[in-house]
């Protein structure tokens, strides 16, 4: 038994010290990433890349503030409200699973949670507040979850994203993953993540003007025009994955909760801005 | 009692319904051989996180193609689908190292 207990600590070891070795460094990458986009576009205000593609188009700004006055997203945003304020059945609230009573919180979101060694959106911690209320867990990609992020979004708009890595191995692979995840080609259009949102944001593909990948989840969840409704992170994630002709994942997968992560960590800094519009 | 001669006319109807049996279940056994070799490919991709969309379309069309007797049609999907899991497998294992060169740094 002591030797299995000791063999088990060396092994924790080596993981961690091939983490180490691998030269895995979030704020070093923050900062390149950071780097990056401000010298591509040096007219942009940093805050302003949490506006994806209305930071960089002055014409679909003006369209975009036009339509901020009355804004989209708007019923999801009641409908939001009013679902967070509903009791379960338990006669319990989603405010109760939260820090703060889940108000002013989406920027610490997503967390890393070292109990379960996963990486923990907002999205996934709403379903678990659910199920541990004895509720059934509702769709990642459905209006529900849309009205519900949108609403915390909303009360957590302005403060900075603050997405913490605790010193712990599992939660440096977890962001690494996220990060292997975000620069991989994919699909038979043979897209990485970074084709579209790092080699060219600014220009058109097709009719749309493609964001930065600095700041492009503040904005979420999103009422896009062309779904015609709100859409989630895990919908925009499946999205893209359909739109370079690849087999989505399943919602909430270990990747994109990984992609999420590592998106988040290196816009920290930057101001929440969701719930968001695009065409 | 036959002679050989009677006997060997009484054994071609039956030599040419079993050739001609073989002869029919042939373009379904290769469908099937073709269908089993794509399915394992995709499975793969599958096992890699990089199935591809048309993977899966020419699949459907190979089945529906097989459903329908038309063989040949659906030979040709499971094959074209073959190709494409292959090269899904491909990029997922090339991608391995591959992804570093698009990092910032």
């Amino acid at each position: 038994m002591r030797f299995l207990l000791i063999s088990l600590a060396a092994l924790q070891l080596a993981v961690t010290e091939s983490v180490a070795a691998g030269g895995i460094d979030p704020a070093a990458d923050a900062r390149a990433f950071r780097k990056f986009f401000v010298e591509k576009f040096p007219n942009v205000k940093l805050d302003d890349f949490a506006n994806g593609p209305y930071s960089l188009n002055e014409d679909m700004r003006r369209q975009w503030e036009e339509k901020e006055q009355f804004p989209p997203y708007e019923f999801s945003l009641e409908a939001g409200k009013e679902l967070f304020a509903k009791p379960f059945a338990n006669g319990r609230h989603y405010a109760d699973c939260f820090p703060e009573q889940g108000i002013g919180i989406r920027q610490n979101y997503p967390r890393f949670d070292q109990k379960s060694g996963q990486v923990i959106t907002l999205e996934l911690a709403l379903n678990q507040c659910r199920e541990a209320n004895g509720e059934k867990a509702i769709s990642y990609t459905g209006d529900d979850m849309a009205a519900l992020t949108a609403y915390m979004a909303f009360t957590s708009r302005g403060k900075l994203f603050d997405i913490k890595i605790p010193d712990d191995s599992r939660a440096l692979e977890a962001y690494e993953n996220g990060k292997r995840y975000f620069y991989t080609r994919r699909g038979q259009l043979n897209f990485s993540c970074a084709t579209c949102h790092v080699q060219h944001p600014g220009e058109r593909l097709r009719a749309e003007v493609l964001a930065p990948a600095l700041g492009i989840l503040n904005a979420m969840p999103i009422y896009r025009s062309e779904w015609g409704g709100m859409g989630t992170t895990s919908r925009r994630f499946i999205t893209c994955n359909s739109q370079v002709r690849g087999v989505p994942l399943e919602p909430q997968a270990e990747e994109y909760r990984d992609l999420e992560y590592f998106l988040s960590y290196v816009s920290n800094g930057l101001p929440i801005s969701g719930p968001g519009s695009r065409p | 009692m036959r002679t050989p001669l009677q006997a060997l006319i009484r054994c071609v109807p039956v030599a040419f319904l079993v050739s001609g049996a073989a002869f029919a279940a042939s373009p379904e056994a290769d469908f099937r051989s073709a269908y089993g070799r794509a399915d394992a490919a995709e499975q793969e991709a599958g096992r890699l996180r990089n199935q591809w969309l048309a993977t899966e379309a020419a699949l459907a069309d190979a089945r529906k193609a097989a459903e329908k007797q038309e063989f040949e049609t659906a030979i040709a999907a499971a094959k074209e689908a073959e190709a494409l899991a292959k090269a899904s497998i491909f990029q997922a294992t090339s991608e391995k190292d591959a992804w570093k060169n698009l990092e910032i740094r």
